[in-house]
């Protein structure tokens, strides 16, 4: 995706731009409406990194764009403050550290209380400008009086006024946010962001602060929204109070969602069609107020047959036409085939030596672990070490709670007693992402991928955290820049035997392939403790036997556990086995010792015999 | 100097408020709760109630007539609407069922413009409640304490529908778990399809209700939207008790803020919610799990 076509997007949008005014008034657009377009579409523009990057939907724009906005006219008129683009700058300043604070409190929840608080503080702005500081705002008047741009080259005064003459001075920022955006959507940031929108609770499982990337995917749509806002006073030489109302967040969202969401350029689209349609209903058919009855069935129409907004709807024409989009399911006799190439020396993946890592004697050590649900009591006092270097089996019957001890040991859900030490580090209570930090990590019993990515997407999402930490503000860096970072995804690649679907959408994948992605996205932040939730479920017996070759070979040089239902498997493969039966460790000790042992016969043979009956 | 006379009638005026606010959360609550659906056309459905009542009124003249039309039209508009467009977004994304009922919601609003104008209507208290009554130390509109009388009884009403009866229990059942009800042999969408009307049903009795409180406009239904939020995250989302004591807070915070001064009011609720959120991240009455 990147090479030749690096600065293609970037080029036919200054394209686009410069010929705008040249064809845009042969369709009918005032010059006065393409600049209002261009606004909401830099409003936007932060707009789709928070919602359609993201995933957070939010109803509450509306107090950012208002916020920047008065700041900027505030200090333009009633300050003397004299510069017109440093007083934008300020606005989007002010905008983006209130976004800071929002963003504290609305992020806490997720889903639709988050777009419940959104629209619930974007209300609390709307009448804080009307009532306690409206002295600063005007009230309902407004702020009337901003001036235009001027810039003093030294040589020569650029005046930007109105008209065509300010869509000079628009375009040019328009421009500038979406070059800045493009570089955010492509930096390693972008890339947790999207992993954050499709599965949140793997984003973090990989070892990302996902709190911290939201607050900043918030921040930048507060920043964007606080320069538009300030915009908009300039373009009408007015600070109209509506830039709060709810009206303006909800036209933001329907916009961007008739647009396209995640393309940073659906809100401009969606606005040019928005204020088209707006214009064109009301002066062609004389609808007066009922354009916004017209416009709100367009987008209803929209939504429900057109859910990824134009573009989308575009794109997938351009697809369904080249026909690129094939689905190719795998056949088994291909998954298979996958496995034939032997593994290389370099295929081995070392663990990520940190501070304070040991090479011998325990690198786990559970005491006294219980775990209870009310009065159910899923784990019960279960001490339990593993060395380094040593590949543990865990088995035990349904219902044993051998995944409740795996989410404890992870730090998915905190033990109600008893205590986790991790290379001597005391872990209980930590959160699952500094688990991972640490190297502790494991692949999940259902596959919990990043479904709507590529399986070079996945693999880069997983190796970025182990190669950035868990929060990295590098939003202007090109991952490719980072060092490792193609070569570790690379060895992953080869190692779980994805190296020919690499560009495949992990949706289109074959299940076997999802599994192998799904122990790779573990593997691939180097953890040197791997815990591995049943890796051969639903595998077929072949499939089986080249995923234990497959296991065996990333033990090497590395700490695992694993737990499974197949007993032929895991006695082939661990060294000491752990029998867990109603939450209590059964016994412990050789795969030989395990098979002689009457009381896990009992344990196995009773539980079949009730069964039965 | 606190004026106890003018403090205990915004008190009233607080429980009044709180009371419609808990009608019409419940009816958020349980939709939300049942389908997975926050209706961002809940508002509206409070503002066709108060129009259908409206229409009723001014064709018979009875407000009974006008409570009964504007309940029941709201509760088929529910009921078409789910059967029409919702049923179709329950495997989508939250954010498209988001978008659509928003969508509506505006739809709503902008038909009623069309049909009535911006202006305001007005549906007069019925005879029986008309004027004032003296509490012995304050006088005080007589429909204002009708109105938490009327109110209280509707929750009661939709609290045996839930609690006491075989529909009830389904819906509960849904709340905690609707593919196990749906595994149980249960037409889970004949359900969600009563449980839309019904929740609509509630926000347009209370549309209506209240129509001789406040005059309606065709964006009534906008505010009602936001402090129902406010109610729902103080409450617990998909919690019945939740909305009613969420209602009631709301409701007082509102008034008793107004009296000091009325631009506060939202502040109050804001910070009141906020401390909620810092607090009990689940709300009064919430529990873990429902996101």
């Amino acid at each position: 995706m990147h090479s030749n076509k690096r600065y293609l997007i970037e080029l036919c949008t200054a394209a686009g731009l410069i010929v705008a005014p040249f064809v845009l008034p042969h369709l009918g657009f005032a010059p006065n409406t393409v600049n209002r377009i261009l606004v909401w579409g830099l409003f936007g523009i932060g707009f789709d990194i928070l919602f359609g990057f993201t995933g957070l939907l939010s109803f509450g724009q509306s107090a950012f764009y208002g916020t920047g906005g008065f700041v900027a006219a505030w200090l333009l008129t009633r300050a003397g403050y004299p510069d017109v683009f440093s007083a934008l700058v300020i606005g989007m300043v002010a905008a983006a550290a209130v976004g800071y604070l929002v963003g504290l409190i609305a992020l806490r929840r997720t889903g639709i209380y988050f777009a419940m608080i959104t629209v619930a503080i974007a209300e609390v702005f709307f009448f804080v400008e009307f009532n306690p500081l409206s002295d600063f705002t005007g009230g309902e008047n407004g702020l009337p009086g901003v001036p235009t741009p001027s810039f003093n080259l030294g040589f020569t005064t650029l005046h930007f006024t109105t008209g065509w003459s300010l869509y000079q001075f628009l375009a040019v920022c328009y421009f500038v946010g979406i070059v800045i955006a493009l570089r955010i959507v492509r930096s390693p940031v972008g890339a947790v962001l999207s992993a954050i929108r499709d599965n949140p609770l793997r984003a973090q499982a990989v070892g990302h602060n996902i709190h911290g990337y939201k607050l900043t995917a918030f921040v930048i749509a507060a920043a964007y929204a606080g320069f538009a806002g300030g915009l908009l006073g300039v373009m009408q030489a007015f600070m109209p109070p509506d830039a709060f109302m709810f009206d303006t967040s909800g036209q933001l969202v329907m916009q961007t969602a008739i647009g396209g969401t995640g393309t940073l350029f659906g809100p401009l689209l969606g606005a040019a069609i928005w204020l088209f349609l707006q214009d064109f209903l009301q002066s062609a058919f004389h609808l007066g107020a009922a354009w916004k009855l017209v416009l709100g069935l367009v987008f209803v129409i929209l939504v429900v047959f057109l859910r990824k907004g134009i573009i989308g709807g575009i794109k997938d024409l351009y697809d369904l036409a080249t026909g690129a989009k094939k689905k190719r399911e795998t056949t088994e006799a291909e998954a298979l085939a996958d496995f034939k190439e032997p593994a290389g020396s370099s295929d081995i993946i070392a663990p990520h030596k940190r501070e304070g890592d040991r090479s011998s004697g325990p690198i786990l050590q559970a005491t006294g672990l219980t775990k209870r649900y009310g009065g159910l009591i899923a784990n019960s006092d279960i001490n339990f070490t593993v060395n380094h270097g040593e590949l543990r089996g865990v088995i035990g019957p349904n219902g044993a709670g051998k995944s409740t001890f795996f989410k404890m040991l992870t730090c998915e859900i905190p033990p109600s007693s008893g205590t986790i030490l991790f290379e001597g580090r005391d872990i209980t209570g930590k959160s699952v992402t500094d688990a991972c930090q640490l190297g502790l990590t494991k692949s999940y019993q259902v596959n919990q991928l990043f479904t709507n990515l590529t399986v070079r997407q996945n693999l880069t999402v997983a190796v970025l955290a182990d190669l950035r930490g868990k929060f990295k503000l590098d939003m202007f860096r090109d991952p490719q820049s980072i060092l490792g970072l193609k070569e570790q995804v690379e060895q992953t690649l080869h190692l779980v035997r994805l190296t020919n679907r690499v560009d495949t959408k992990v949706s289109d994948l074959a299940y076997g392939e999802k599994r192998r992605l799904e122990i790779g996205l573990a593997l691939a932040t180097r953890p040197s403790l791997l815990l591995l939730d049943e890796p051969l479920a639903g595998m077929s017996p072949q499939e089986r036997v080249e995923t234990v070759k497959l296991l065996k070979s990333i033990s090497k040089g590395r700490t695992m556990i694993v737990i499974d239902h197949d007993m032929d498997a895991l006695f082939e493969l661990a060294e000491r086995v752990t029998v867990l039966q109603e939450g209590r460790v059964l016994v412990e000790g050789t795969p030989e010792e395990i098979k002689g042992n009457a009381a896990v016969q009992e344990a196995y043979l009773g539980g079949m015999h009730e069964e039965v009956h | 100097m606190i004026n106890w006379a003018n403090f205990v009638s915004q008190v009233f005026n607080g429980l009044a408020l709180g009371a419609l606010l808990a009608l019409i959360s419940s009816g958020l609550t349980i939709i939300y709760g049942t389908l997975g659906v926050l209706n961002l056309a809940h508002g509206a459905m409070f503002m066709l109630g108060g129009y259908a009542g409206y229409v009723a009124y001014s064709y018979t003249g009875s407000f009974l007539v006008a409570v009964l039309a504007g309940s029941l039209f709201v509760g088929l508009v529910g009921i078409l609407m789910e059967r029409i467009i919702i049923r179709h977004f329950y495997s989508r994304p939250h954010e498209d069922q988001l978008l659509v009922t928003f969508g509506l919601g505006i739809v709503f609003v902008e038909l009623v413009r069309l049909a009535f104008g911006s202006q305001s209507q007005l549906v007069p208290a019925p005879s029986v409640f008309s004027g004032i009554t003296s509490l012995g130390f304050m006088f005080y509109p007589t429909y204002r304490l009708a109105v938490v009388g009327i109110i209280a009884v509707a929750l009661t009403a939709l609290f045996l529908v839930l609690y006491r009866t075989r529909i009830g229990m389904i819906v509960r059942a849904g709340i905690e778990d609707s593919m196990m009800v749906d595994a149980l042999g249960i037409n889970v969408y004949r359900v969600f399809m009563i449980v839309f009307g019904i929740g609509a049903m509630a926000a347009g009795f209370a549309g209506i209700i209240n129509a001789p409180v406040v005059s309606l406009t065709p964006g009534i239904g906008d505010d009602i939207l936001v402090q129902t939020f406010v109610v729902v995250v103080i409450g617990g989302v998909g919690s019945f008790p939740g909305a009613i004591l969420g209602g009631l807070i709301a409701g007082e915070i509102i008034s008793i803020t107004s009296m000091v001064n009325p631009g506060y009011a939202y502040v109050m609720l804001f910070a009141a919610m906020t401390l909620v959120l810092v607090l009990r991240p689940y709300g009064l009455l919430g529990t873990r799990g429902r996101e």
